[in-house]
């Protein structure tokens, strides 16, 4: 079944005059597309200029999270059909914008860096695998399923205030690594998030739960953090 | 134009398993530059799903001889048997060292890596399925390749994120660099370098249904054909055999593998008839077809073009812990609950088993007599080492990255004392300038999308699981016709900053090449051979075909010419399951 939809979207040209503007654009898509889907048949058809980042097209690169009628979400994964006619379509929230729907993702991806993103274990390796129990790994499961779209962090009052903020997407990050039994690195980890921009700014506001496109429950993540963190005796970034 | 030139000892293009194993290598030998068109896990390895292959034997017994020899039969046997072997007996080492960089994989009740039953993967030389693909959930690809990115910034590899290659420089016998442009300014670059890893995967998009990302689109194999370097077993592109109906969303094999079945219209488990052993776990190539052919003869669900993925019957549990991402897809995209109807599937554009020849090391090769371009390198799904053949068994893709990227950087990295900087000569910049420039300043007729749009049609309804030699002439004439309109194109975007409208005409004029050079080893190739299927030659025929085709651009046109298949253990047989 077709129907016509209208796309309002949020413009933004650095190299015309003004250099941000609406524009609306009616397509006709049926019940399968996607709004990615509406927004190549308007660069395809209607206007070649208009940009947003794409890949994957089903939920799992990232690439194409921008903010769909007032909530952040990826293009790839939202139906046009649950939405209604006119469906307005912003980049995400306050991140620079580089050109219309393509945000500059530099500050989000530095937020990661800082809670050491990667597997810290200087113990000699054993020969095979080193054992995890399932239980152990379900710890972590939700975690290592986030694609680091940026929904999250964006969405995030605390971090509209203050960009120094860590915000939910590193702090999963952290998470994924301080609850890994594998790692050995989970003092150092909580002293970069238990500082005066980590996890204490967190104020269970949900907005990047309601957002996730991965429906990782982030805030219950972030709550073990500050758990982890008392008990541990990390309550203000050293200990 | 300004030219921003760089220096680095090795420069590895595409940040996917295969690129980012290759950099883990390089980084302690000399300076590693990564380039992305992509942010890095943004790379399309990211959406592999059911596994990785190895015979860990953590589930049930297992052997890399039996790797082998599954893999060598599902190849067809296209595959450079000496390669495979390298590939089965370093895979457990492979993965074992991916579990000790972090990859949060699925575990087993003693809390061992979890393994499962994959198509045309079995014990004891073809007696039944064995569990052998390694797997986190049905998220594999991401989990190997965040895990092989984090220890890339670990070691501190320096990643060009949104950069699009746009020429790789080969003077003589010898790399020099690439040029690439960064997508955010437009502006030019320039890598000079020792080594150059090429690692920039697939292009399913050459095709109208595709599992593969927008970006895989095949520039840089392009790149060095036009440069008249050869192409290996072009002709060989994979059908995934599930793929959600209209959308060619993957759902992986891991589904069969945990007890999925396909059911025609009829409500027939029809894969007994087509692989009475291991039914619906044969490979992909055979899959593809029964389910095409059970289309064509009128079983598809009510008669229409599809037939169904069941998974009904399997565990709920199991859906929700193994298979979670694939039901969500299945929920999203077609409204459809697997634990409660079953799954409108039909095949989708999957994987190039062809690629740029390589030897057991990565090195590019530059005609079928071994003769090598000095520095460079190609690894993953860009390359064709042989051992995927003509047909690749699923779990089998994220080794061949890891293995054979590992090896790649590890050659590139052996060779660097004695190699000598590379240099790119001005007029060779000036080139891919003006190209770009032509692109902008054009004011033809033709718009990208239109002429793309039509090239991904034809390759689909001509190329795709079952060819003609009436087929694959007219196509071959269509895409010349798709050439001719290619030179009208114009874009409406003048602008330098993040111009997707350029990048996508650039990657056309390399769409548009490939096609042609898979469409004419198409033509020549007269006989069946695994995912190959030409249906007026319905037969194997190792007497003619048992060798790798090399496809050349010359100055009189496409050439071929062709290298025969290293056969160590395994003499071809007849290929049944």
């Amino acid at each position: 079944m077709e129907k016509y939809y209208t796309f309002r979207i949020k413009r933004y040209l650095p190299e015309e005059n003004p250099s941000e503007r609406w524009d609306e654009f009616r397509i006709k898509l049926n019940s399968m597309e996607r709004v990615l889907d509406g927004l190549v048949k308007i660069k395809e058809t209607k206007d070649g200029t208009l940009t947003f980042r794409k890949s994957c097209a089903h939920g799992v690169c990232g690439s194409c999270a921008m903010k769909i009628n007032g909530k952040n979400r990826l293009a790839c994964q939202t139906l046009v059909k649950d939405l209604p006619e006119l469906i307005e379509i912003e980049p995400l929230p306050s991140l620079p914008v580089i050109k219309d729907l393509v945000v500059d993702m530099t500050i989000f991806y530095e937020k990661n860096d800082k809670v050491l993103p990667y597997l810290i274990n200087e113990e000699p390796p054993p020969e095979r695998e080193r054992i995890q129990s399932p239980e152990d790994q379900h710890k972590i499961l939700e975690s290592i399923t986030c694609i680091m779209c940026g929904s999250c962090t964006t969405s995030c009052p605390v971090f509209w205030a203050s960009k120094n903020y860590l915000g939910p997407s590193a702090l999963l990050k952290a998470f994924r690594f301080i609850f890994d039994t594998r790692d050995r690195a989970t003092d150092e980890r909580l002293a970069r998030i238990t500082g005066e921009n980590g996890i204490w700014r967190c104020h269970s506001i949900f907005n990047c739960v309601e957002v996730c496109p991965k429906e990782i429950d982030i805030t219950k993540h972030i709550l073990k953090l500050k758990r982890l963190a008392v008990k541990k005796g990390f309550t203000g970034g050293e200990k | 134009m300004e030219i921003n030139k760089h220096y680095f000892d090795t420069v590895i293009i595409g940040s996917g398993l295969a690129g980012c194993r290759a950099a883990i290598e390089c980084i302690g030998n000399g300076s590693v530059a990564v380039l992305s068109k992509l942010y890095p896990t943004r790379s399309h390895s990211t959406a592999a799903q059911g596994g990785i292959g190895a015979a860990l034997g953590n589930e049930e017994e297992d052997s890399p001889e039996w790797h082998t020899y599954d893999t060598v039969k599902g190849s067809d046997f296209l595959g450079d048997q000496d390669a495979i072997e390298i590939m089965c007996y370093d895979a457990i080492p492979t993965i074992i060292e991916l579990e000790h960089m972090g990859v949060p994989f699925s575990r087993t009740p003693e809390g061992k890596i979890a393994q499962r039953r994959f198509g045309g993967h079995t014990r004891e030389f073809g007696k039944a399925p064995v569990r052998r693909a390694c797997y986190s959930a049905d998220r594999t690809g991401h989990a190997v390749l965040f895990a092989l990115y984090e220890q890339c910034q670990l070691k501190g590899v320096k990643f060009f994120q949104e950069f699009q290659v746009l020429d790789i420089v080969v003077e003589g016998d010898t790399v020099q660099g690439i040029i690439a442009m960064n997508i955010k300014d437009s502006s030019i670059h320039v890598f000079e370098a020792k080594a150059v890893i090429i690692a920039s995967g697939g292009y399913g998009k050459i095709f109208k249904v595709t599992s593969n990302a927008y970006a895989s689109t095949g520039e840089c194999l392009s790149m060095l054909f036009r440069q008249g370097l050869p192409l290996e077993d072009m002709e060989f592109f994979q059908f995934h055999p599930t793929g959600l109906y209209g959308l060619g969303i993957l759902i992986t094999e891991g589904a069969r593998g945990e007890g999925g079945i396909l059911i025609n219209g009829k409500g027939e488990r029809f894969m007994e008839r087509y692989a009475p052993t291991i039914k619906d776990l044969a490979p992909r190539d055979m899959v593809s077809r029964a389910i095409l052919t059970e289309i064509r003869e009128g079983r598809g669900i009510d008669g229409k073009d599809y037939v169904y993925l069941d998974l009904r019957h399997v565990d709920k549990k199991i859906l929700e812990e193994r298979l979670p991402e694939i039901t969500t897809f299945c929920k999203i995209y077609m409204g459809v609950d697997p634990s409660e109807s079953p799954i409108p599937i039909v095949p989708t554009a999957h994987y190039a088993m062809g690629g740029i020849p390589t030897d057991i090391d990565g090195r590019v090769l530059k005609d079928v007599d071994g003769s090598i371009v000095y520095g460079l390198y190609a690894a993953g799904e860009c390359a064709c080492v042989s051992v995927h053949g003509a047909n690749r068994l699923g779990c089998n893709s994220l080794l061949d990255t890891v293995v054979f990227g590992r090896r790649a950087g590890k050659s590139a990295s052996s060779t660097l004392r004695t190699a000598t900087k590379g240099g790119v000569k001005k007029e060779r910049i000036q080139i891919v300038v003006d190209c770009i420039n032509m692109i902008k300043n054009s004011n033809g007729r033709e718009i990208v999308a239109s002429v793309r749009k039509d090239l991904q049609a034809a390759m689909m309804d001509k190329c795709s699981v079952f060819r003609t030699e009436e087929g694959l002439k007219s196509l071959l004439e269509e895409i010349k016709q798709l050439k001719e309109r290619y030179k009208e194109i114009s874009i409406k975007d003048k602008s330098s900053r993040f111009n997707t409208e350029l990048l996508d005409a650039v990657e056309l004029g390399h769409m548009l090449t490939l096609s042609e050079a898979i469409t004419a080893s198409a033509l020549q190739r007269t006989e069946s051979r695994g995912a190959h299927y030409r249906e007026d030659y319905p037969k194997r025929d190792d007497e003619n075909w048992l060798k790798h085709t090399f496809v050349f651009l010359t100055d009189k046109g496409i050439n071929f010419k062709f290298k025969p298949v290293k056969i160590t253990r395994f003499k071809p047989e007849e290929r049944k399951y």
